[in-house]
């Protein structure tokens, strides 16, 4: 047994690096890691949409490949937080009572990045430089599903070089949601531009989260807009030194 | 009538346009954004303030939520003795099944009141039934009587939020409607000005119209009693000085005990307005002889509720006490205001409510307008699940999309159902994100984004770019590097 890594479909397909920067720092913290490649994805996408019994055959999947992990760690709160809270009710409607146990069992094994550091292996000084600028976009499951409170700007003040710029209204939604920003395109882009405008007015270099679905939102429209910032999932931060470990 | 003018919002349900759709022109008028932005901060942060300084406000929350679960666990018992008690004080109760149960309710005792005119304080429920534009058909003329119902009646337009309704008007959009209705050609835009003119305007209608209509904030069982708050004072006029008063009512309206009102009153009015007590606090029980209404009629409006109440996630829908916090805090609320849910009940709880009044036969894009962000939950004071609920009526709303056939016209559910296919065996995964980045590669530029996508793609890159596939994926990478220590 061994802590498994559940990279997420989207960060598998979009953002390898994210699981490459988190594969390296656990690393560097004694933490071997074990992957899993038959994993696809956690059903957020559906159960969030609507499709219900779509979810449900994703979260019986999950949960029959990490029955067995010691600990699962997962670089997405939204993922997360769909296991924690939308898991239970989908195994209460599903009535199998093996997989409800084997799911209660796995719970408090299933940690999102910042918790796994912070609460599990109790460090905050992970050992990394980035000598930038860096303002903190709280997501919406990070704040309100996992109450993640101050343990990303904790891990973020023992980098070293590193200069956190405060981002007002920290916990308002940046506009993703999902499919909201196609369903919603127009609302969700508006929601998105008063954020923009927050996150830019920080002076920051980088904007960097623990979703990378926000910051594929928040830095598809700064690359639209032609502005400088740039977004950076938070395990990259935390996996760079001056050793010169890849952070892009 | 004023319905079919271009611009004028609609809040029937049954009519109007999807959200999305309904969003687009407003999203497009800077002044009525400006105006729903800084309204909602403003209440919003006094909200904030009076909550802070309440060190027990968790535990009023968790006194309201059990109150109100308690309510709908009993609500049959709990109207029925509401009934008996508020017709033994002297009042008379009527139960509407519907809106046109409850509108013909009104209009019979409007008829035998001979009253050919009423006025009214502020009621989303006389609203929800569609109340004003029957009696006028009728021959009845509704006068509101609170402020910012003035402002939207003389203005000939639609509340967008359900304690401020005319939070999208501004001071001086205010000044020009008063200055046209009530020819008013030199009125300032002051605070004072406006109000001594909304004063004058209403002080000819309280004394002289006998017949009043009220909704409720709440009804006690214990009592009988009828409790309405308020800021203006407007209401206690409504309520003192006619000669019948009617009050129309949700069902899910109950409280079980006088008592229960320290809890709701607190809570209500902190969430609703950022007050520590509303100005106007009116109960009254029945009819007293020589003081107030000598006739008081109550209609109890199911109009779909006992429906949600029979729901076991959605029933939660029914312990709101419309205090409207849950629009203040919501981010899409913020950008679109109240028109664009169609509905007298706008916001996150307008997008659970909403339908589920409709028995899901309208107001299907509601549930899908929220990030799903799970502001409303944090702020309401009687700690309704919306999200939750709004997740409960989305399944709902695909189900009724899978039994359609215009459901394969739409990319949304074929790329879904294609996915849940491709998430159940990791080789069809991997294939398909093979096959993703040929297909997107045809579409990122030089500079390794993608600036337009087709289809539902199109509304995503409206506004934003999306980096190009990389061309090795995680699961790729960490099999090389497998191999590689080999």
């Amino acid at each position: 047994m061994r802590t498994s890594l559940f990279i997420t479909c989207y960060n598998d397909t979009l953002y390898p690096e994210t699981g490459r920067a988190v594969v390296h720092l656990l690393e560097r913290l004694g933490v071997p890691l074990d992957f899993k490649p038959q994993q696809t994805c956690c059903g957020q996408m559906h159960a969030n949409t609507g499709f219900r019994a779509e979810a449900f055959s994703q979260a019986k999947r999950f949960v029959r490949l990490y029955q067995d992990a010691e600990n699962v760690v997962i670089p997405s709160s939204s993922c997360v937080a769909m296991i924690r809270d939308q898991y239970p009710g989908l195994f209460e409607e599903l009535g199998n009572e093996v997989l409800r146990r084997q799911f209660t069992a796995l719970l408090p094994r299933v940690y999102e990045l910042s918790e796994f550091l912070i609460d599990k292996l109790g460090v905050e000084d992970v050992g990394a430089s980035f000598h930038h600028r860096v303002t903190y976009h709280a997501s919406c499951h990070g704040v309100r599903a996992l109450h993640l409170g101050d343990r990303p700007y904790r891990l973020l003040a023992k980098v070293r070089g590193l200069a956190q710029m405060p981002l007002p209204n920290t916990d308002r939604c940046c506009g993703f949601g999902g499919t909201f920003s196609v369903k919603n395109g127009d609302v969700s882009s508006a929601m998105m531009l008063v954020k923009l405008q927050e996150i830019l007015s920080t002076g920051a270099e980088y904007c960097t989260a623990l979703d990378n679905s926000c910051l594929m939102h928040l830095g598809g429209a700064m690359h639209r807009q032609f502005a400088s910032m740039k977004t950076i999932h938070l395990a990259q931060i935390l996996a760079s030194t001056d050793a010169g470990e890849e952070i892009a | 009538m004023s319905h079919h003018e271009a611009n004028h919002p609609i809040l029937d349900p049954t009519i109007a346009p999807s959200f999305p759709v309904a969003a687009l022109p407003i999203l497009r008028n800077p002044q009525l954004r400006k105006n729903v932005a800084h309204a909602t901060e403003v209440i919003q942060a006094k909200r904030g303030k009076l909550v802070a300084e309440k060190q027990d406000w968790q535990q009023l929350r968790s006194a309201a939520s059990a109150i109100r679960n308690h309510v709908l666990e009993n609500l049959g018992a709990y109207l029925e003795q509401f009934e008996a008690r508020c017709t033994a004080a002297g009042g008379t109760v009527h139960w509407a099944a519907d809106a046109a149960e409850a509108r013909q309710i009104i209009l019979d005792i409007l008829r035998e009141e001979k009253a050919s005119e009423v006025i009214k304080i502020k009621t989303m429920t006389s609203a929800e039934i569609q109340l004003n534009p029957f009696l006028e058909a009728a021959g009845i003329k509704a006068y509101e009587t609170d402020l910012a119902e003035i402002i939207l009646q003389l203005g000939n337009d639609e509340p967008s939020h359900i304690v401020v309704p005319a939070l999208h008007v501004n001071r001086s959009q205010v000044r020009d409607i008063f200055a046209r209705t009530m020819d008013l050609k030199d009125l300032s835009d002051e605070p004072k000005a406006l109000t001594n003119a909304a004063r004058n305007y209403l002080r000819r209608k309280f004394l002289n119209i006998p017949t009043a209509i009220s909704g409720a904030n709440f009804l006690v069982a214990e009592t009988g009693s009828v409790a309405v708050v308020e800021s203006e004072g407007n209401g206690r006029m409504c309520l003192t000085l006619p000669r019948t008063l009617i009050t129309l009512a949700g069902i899910e309206k109950v409280l079980p005990r006088f008592q229960d009102l320290e809890v709701m009153l607190q809570i209500l009015a902190r969430s609703a307005t950022g007050e520590r007590m509303n100005p106007y606090n009116s109960i009254w029980t029945g009819t007293t002889p020589g003081d107030g209404p000598q006739r008081f009629h109550v209609v109890l409006l199911d109009n779909g509720r006992s429906g949600i109440l029979a729901q076991k996630t959605e029933r939660q829908t029914l312990k709101c006490i419309r205090c409207a916090a849950c629009m203040n805090a919501c981010p899409v609320y913020r950008q679109t205001g109240g028109h664009a849910y169609g509905s007298v009940y706008p916001g996150p709880i307008g997008a659970i409510l909403t339908p589920q009044l409709m028995q899901m036969h309208h107001a299907q894009s509601l549930p899908y307008a929220s990030s799903l962000c799970g502001a409303c939950y944090e702020v309401c004071p009687v700690k309704i699940n919306i999200p939750e609920v709004l997740l409960e009526l989305r399944a709902k709303v695909t189900d009724q999309e899978r039994g359609q056939l215009n459901r394969f016209s739409d990319p949304m559910y074929i790329g879904l159902r294609i996915a849940n296919l491709l998430f159940a065996r990791a080789w069809l995964f991997h294939t398909a994100q093979w096959f993703g980045r040929i297909g997107l590669g045809l579409f990122t530029r030089k500079d390794g984004w993608i600036h337009s996508l087709p289809s539902v793609g199109a509304k995503w890159t409206q506004t934003r770019d999306l980096r190009g596939l990389p061309g090795q994926t995680f699961h790729g990478w960490w099999a090389n590097r497998a191999k590689e220590a080999k």
